[in-house]
């Protein structure tokens, strides 16, 4: 093997590892926040791709109506579940984030679509639009179950994960979509050359894990979150409300996966399906991180990208087989390191 | 009405029919598929329902089966019978192997390592090239009985559904056996059902290999049925599906698998015809539908349907009392030497940096009642756990009967002879109190799962059934023998616990609070069965907080306090002792 | 004087198991109430329920408030707040993050002040105050899980146990805050199974048994009461 295309193949191993790194370390969060085992992450992928690819050729993305449309439906659950007290200022709550918010996105895109506008005012778009609906999402399908064991979360995650997909089929049709690249400029440094959208990656996905740690180490909504994800009892005792801490959970990953689609549309095709294999090697990392541990999460996905980079050079047929059985090794070495977990309460 | 009958007559109908004049041909199809389904729900229901597994996995092991009587068959040219075992071993040591590496992580893992696998698995069927890759193999041979071919949809209706009653039948008996109660125990409460002897991690394997099994019955079946094999059917998306329909079903229950599959099939063949119709548009409508509706299933009606039509029906299925002339043979035990039953000798237990049992040593006599006493956290339930192995101790010995216990596995110990129950009650709340004592049984019983499958475990069940039900009149619970045991106030969970320890007819009885939750009353006949049993030849240990029931009982005590010895004595003597009031009044006095 | 908290004709079942059975209390502002009674008899339980952490029948006001509608969080904000048998601190994250999050809704200048107070109540939190919550040994755990209820300048403090597993010399430095606190102004409602010790501080005690209330009245009363010297005081010592 020549240098070139080793130093080629890890570049690209990298690229992609710094994605499974951001979807690694959402499910991460959302898992310890929530116990949602968050299987449309890759949903939240594909629609903030394919949202972003859809302004950028001057059209109205089908996103921002189902937005709208999820907030009418848990606008109608709160109603439902605050029927018993029913304050004006509850009311007026709810209003304006399950209808004023999501039809004034709808607003904007109507506004926007069609013109030509800077790759800012799409990317900033579709990460709103993407947003509300993971906000929603918590609030119709997890919410009200919040309480449950994990299994049935996940049982309801699964069935977000088909619905979603499902009308990513109906907004976005068969066909494969690619956005503009943020950058492109390139930058030759002896025998690498790097495109200015792979320096994108890499650079947004620094600065978001430091703005992470900075939220989750210094704001007082950070620490909750971290709170609500090492002790759900002793959060609540605080006052810290588990919804909160959910919908913020669910707003952070919804925000990382529409931001880890923007970025790697302009690289690859993606399809309204492509999101939920992309989501599963973020779970692969996730899992190898044990769920719980960002930094081996983080270097996981470096791992995984590498080695899928790897993989699709030498053996591009069995690349998926590769990646997904990478998982068995690892599972072994857990279940002999790691007594058997007790069991769970339901 | 009995659970027999109720087969039977389900089986009639499904014999009947196809054979109803005008029956349209679709029809036979979809119950076709319904019955294809239904082997793989049934497998999912045993591990997921019951066992606590979740798989999302299962699809991949319907493709073991389809392949592998799909290469035999066309490549080799098997007849399909032979290669029915063929592809049965085949998804069972796929089973084995995926099972040995994920059955043990519990919890979240297991669910998310089986998606993982299948996705894996399903591009390895694929992109291999002697299973045709992604056009998969053709020109299945179809089943054949002598010269009966089963072309079409109609004819191989009889052998699927054969299977889907047989497989019933089986999955049910295994239930309903000894390795039955161990799998039951699986999701709840399994602490104490290894503490009974039962090999939990063995258990989660058989679970997990059944299902596999069923699938690849399902997959062999679906391979002649189709006449063709490719991957599509055996990705994720199908994986998924079926634990729908076990969810659907009610994931709890076997007959719950076939309705589930029933209404997901019949549901999904509805939506495919009607949406496309009502909304236009691309397909995949139904897909949307689908993903709503188990997100609103699991928030409205999470028990799934069965257990709601079976509410329904106007009669309840009986149970049979045991008969309790039938004996079980006492377990062969080498005398015990003379001298003290048990002996702990200097016993030391380190978490980290703290000393949780400080060197501790104490005898327990044959026929004698000791108590442990001491304040919370004095290391009284450490001891315990050091005693019945739960625990290593750091250093220091537990002989019991002459021999050295102190590495002895749990399970050994049982059958030595000591068994006990647990502080915070451990008992499967959904199984009867029959049930759940005859889990005590455990050990002194034979029949594997394969047995019992096949019935040849009545013998051996009935003497353990008859066990565990003598047991429960000697606590005086006879009453009680058919309710679950969640259903019983705390306790009487304990004495249902104590009648589980009894079942290992012991020599020696640990008992951790026993006296908690109960009424004066029955304090008092909690008393005299323990006096009883001393009297009959048996020891008693028991580490209690009401110093009434203690003092009234004990032959001896033993007091503890961070971890160590303070004094030792009869009763009388103890409740003078100046460092045991000291100790107990806390530091405060 | 009305009372801080009353509960009225309490029923709590676990399944069909009724773990307390038609219990009603009182707690008076500036009180120390406190409830005794053996492992298992229901009291864990009913200040859960209390709490909101479990559902009950029956009554509960604070304050002349209708709690029992209203969630945990709700009721932490009207001023009642729990610190329950297992602490649940916030193991992975310091001690002074810990006491942040107790002050999580209330005003940032009053949670200054609390801070203050709470660190002149426990020295020792003060100079532990980087450490991670789970490396603190189970007395500074306690005094750590009263200091983040405290935070949140609650008008009634519910301990379950807070003398569980601790040495004597820690067990009366944290008796001893308790009296403080009531001369703080803050009403404790007490479970404790170390009876003599709680007797002791106490106001008003109630004895609880299988569930129910058998015995209530002024503490010094009940700790000379035969039939609790007899079960809940060990031995005849008297």
């Amino acid at each position: 093997m020549n240098t070139t295309i080793l130093l080629f193949l890890i570049q690209d191993g990298i690229t992609n590892g710094a994605i499974y790194a951001l979807l690694g370390l959402a499910l991460v969060l959302v898992f310890a926040v929530t116990r949602v085992i968050l299987i449309p992450q890759g949903e939240f992928v594909t629609y903030g791709a394919l949202t972003y690819a859809t302004l950028s050729a001057g059209q109205t993305p089908g996103t921002a109506q189902l937005a709208v449309a999820m907030g009418i439906v848990a606008f109608g659950i709160d109603l439902f579940l605050a029927r018993k007290s029913l304050h004006a200022m509850r009311v007026f709550r709810a209003f304006a984030v399950d209808i004023v918010f999501p039809c004034a996105i709808l607003g904007l895109t109507l506004f926007a679509a069609g013109r030509h506008n800077t790759i800012a005012i799409n990317t900033a778009l579709s990460l709103l639009i993407v947003a509300a609906i993971g906000l929603f999402l918590y609030r119709i399908a997890f919410q009200p179950i919040a309480h449950t064991s994990v299994l049935v979360l996940l049982i309801a995650s699964v069935g977000c994960h088909l619905a979603m997909q499902g009308f990513g089929l109906v907004f976005f049709g068969a066909e494969g979509l690619r956005g503009p690249a943020i950058s492109n400029a390139a930058l030759t440094i002896g025998p690498l050359s790097f495109s200015g959208q792979s320096l994108a990656v890499y650079g947004i996905t620094i600065a978001f894990i430091v703005c992470l740690w900075l939220f989750f180490g210094y704001t007082l909504y950070g620490k909750a979150l971290r709170a609500t994800a090492v002790n759900r009892l002793g959060a609540r005792l605080v006052g810290i409300r588990t919804s909160l801490s959910g919908q913020l959970a669910f707003l952070l990953a919804s925000v990382i996966g529409a931001l880890s689609g923007i970025l790697i549309v302009p690289i690859t095709t993606l399809y309204y399906d492509t999101g939920f294999m992309i989501g599963l090697k973020g779970f692969i990392v996730a899992i190898i991180g044990g769920l719980v541990s960002y930094p081996i999460t983080a270097f996981a996905a470096f791992g995984v990208g590498i080695v899928e980079a790897f993989s699709s050079f030498y053996a591009s047929n069995f690349k998926e087989v590769i990646v997904f059985t990478l998982i068995i090794p690892v599972l072994v070495l857990r279940s002999l390191a790691a007594p058997e977990v007790e069991e769970e309460q339901d | 009405m009995s659970q027999r009958f109720s087969i039977l007559i389900f089986a009639l109908i499904m014999a009947v029919l196809p054979l109803i004049p005008g029956m349209p041909p679709y029809w036979i199809v979809l119950l076709d598929n319904i019955g294809l389904a239904a082997l793989v729900a049934m497998g999912l229901v045993l591990l997921t329902g019951v066992g606590g597994l979740t798989s999302f996995g299962q699809a991949v092991f319907c493709g073991f089966g389809a392949y592998t009587t799909a290469v035999l068959s066309t490549q080799y040219g098997l007849s399909p019978w032979l290669t029915l075992p063929a592809s049965l071993v085949v998804s069972g040591i796929a089973a084995v192997i995926l099972g040995i590496v994920t059955v043990r992580l519990s919890g979240h893992y297991l669910p998310l390592s089986t998606i993982a696998w299948g996705i894996g698995i399903y591009y390895l069927f694929s992109k291999l090239e002697f299973l045709g890759r992604n056009d998969g193999i053709g020109r299945v041979p179809p089943l054949q009985i002598g010269s009966y071919q089963m072309l079409d949809a109609g004819s191989i209706y009889y052998a699927i559904w054969f299977f889907v009653i047989a497989s019933a039948i089986l999955t049910l008996n295994l239930l309903d056996s000894r390795t039955g109660r161990g799998i039951r125990a699986l999701r709840r409460g399994h602490i104490a059902a290894e503490a009974f002897g039962v090999a939990t991690g063995w258990a989660k394997l058989l679970v997990f290999i059944h299902a596999a099994v069923l699938a690849g019955l399902s997959g062999w079946l679906y391979a002649h049925f189709q006449r063709a094999v490719m991957p599509t059917p055996f990705g994720a998306q199908a994986g998924i599906e079926y634990l729908f329909i076990a969810v659907v079903g009610g994931a709890g229950y076997v007959w719950g698998g076939v309705l589930g599959a029933a209404i997901v099939v019949i549901l999904k063949e509805v939506l495919q015809g009607y949406l496309p119709l009502i909304f236009g548009g691309q397909g995949q409508l139904e897909i949307i539908v689908f993903g709503i509706m188990l997100v609103a299933l699991v928030q409205l009606a999470p028990g799934g349907v069965w257990p709601w039509l079976v509410g329904l029906l106007p009669f309840k299925t009986t149970s049979q009392r045991p008969d309790t002339s039938v004996a079980l043979a006492a377990p062969a035990r080498a005398a015990a030497p003379a001298g003290p039953l048990l002996r702990i000798d200097n016993a030391r237990k380190q978490f980290g940096g703290v000393t949780a049992v400080n060197d501790v040593s104490f005898d327990v006599g044959a026929r004698e009642i000791l108590a442990l006493i001491g304040p919370n956290g004095a290391g009284k339930s450490t001891t315990f756990n050091l005693i019945t192995g739960v625990l290593k101790a750091t250093s220091g010995t537990v002989t019991f009967a002459g021999q050295p216990i102190i590495d002895a596995a749990p399970q050994t110990i049982t059958q030595l002879g000591i068994s006990r129950t647990f502080q915070h009650v451990k008992l499967v709340p959904d199984m009867t109190v029959l049930e759940n004592v005859a889990i005590g049984a455990h050990l002194r019983g034979r029949s594997g799962a394969i047995a019992s499958m096949l019935r040849l475990d009545r013998a051996d069940e009935a003497a353990l059934l008859a066990e565990a039900a003598r047991q429960i009149e000697r606590v005086g619970l006879g009453d009680q023998i058919d309710h679950l045991a969640g259903s019983l106030s705390l306790g009487q969970q304990r004495i249902v616990e104590i009648a589980r320890a009894l079942c290992v007819n012991p020599m020696l009885l640990l008992l951790d609070e026993p006296a908690a939750g109960l009424r004066h009353m029955e304090k008092q006949r909690l008393a005299t069965l323990l006096r009883q049993l001393r009297d009959g030849g048996m020891s008693v240990l028991l580490v209690e907080h009401d110093m009434g029931f203690v003092m009234d009982l004990a032959d001896r005590i033993v007091v503890l306090d961070f971890g160590t010895r303070i004094a030792e004595g009869t009763p009388q003597a103890i409740m003078k002792n100046p460092d045991v009031i000291k100790a107990y009044l806390g530091g405060v006095a | 004087m009305s009372a801080l908290l009353t509960v009225s004709d309490a029923h709590i079942s676990y399944g069909k198991v009724e773990a307390v059975r038609s219990v009603s209390l009182e707690v008076g502002a500036n009180q120390i109430v406190t409830i005794i009674g053996a492992n298992g008899a229901g009291k864990t339980t009913l200040l859960n329920a209390i709490m909101g952490v479990l559902p009950m029948k029956g009554g509960v006001t604070f304050g002349g408030e209708d709690m029992s509608r209203l969630d945990i969080e709700d009721r932490v904000a009207s001023g009642l707040s729990l610190v329950p048998e297992h602490r649940e601190l916030f193991g992975t994250m310091s001690v002074e993050d810990n006491l942040q999050l107790g002050a999580f809704r209330i005003a940032r200048a009053t949670a200054a002040r609390s801070f203050e107070r709470v660190y002149t109540l426990f020295p020792r939190l003060k100079e532990r105050r980087k450490q991670l919550a789970g490396t603190l040994s189970g007395g500074e755990q306690q005094m750590l899980a009263m200091g983040r209820a405290l935070m949140g300048a609650p008008k009634l403090l519910m301990l379950d146990e807070p003398s569980l597993g601790l040495a004597p010399l820690i067990v009366a430095d944290i008796f001893r805050t308790v009296g403080e606190l009531r001369a703080a102004g803050v009403s404790v409602l007490l479970v404790e199974q170390n009876a003599q010790a709680a007797l002791k501080i106490a106001d008003h005690a109630y004895v609880m048994e299988l569930g129910e209330f058998v015995l209530a009245g002024p503490a010094p009363e009940i700790a000379t009461n035969q039939q609790v010297v007899a079960s809940y005081l060990g031995f005849q010592h008297a």
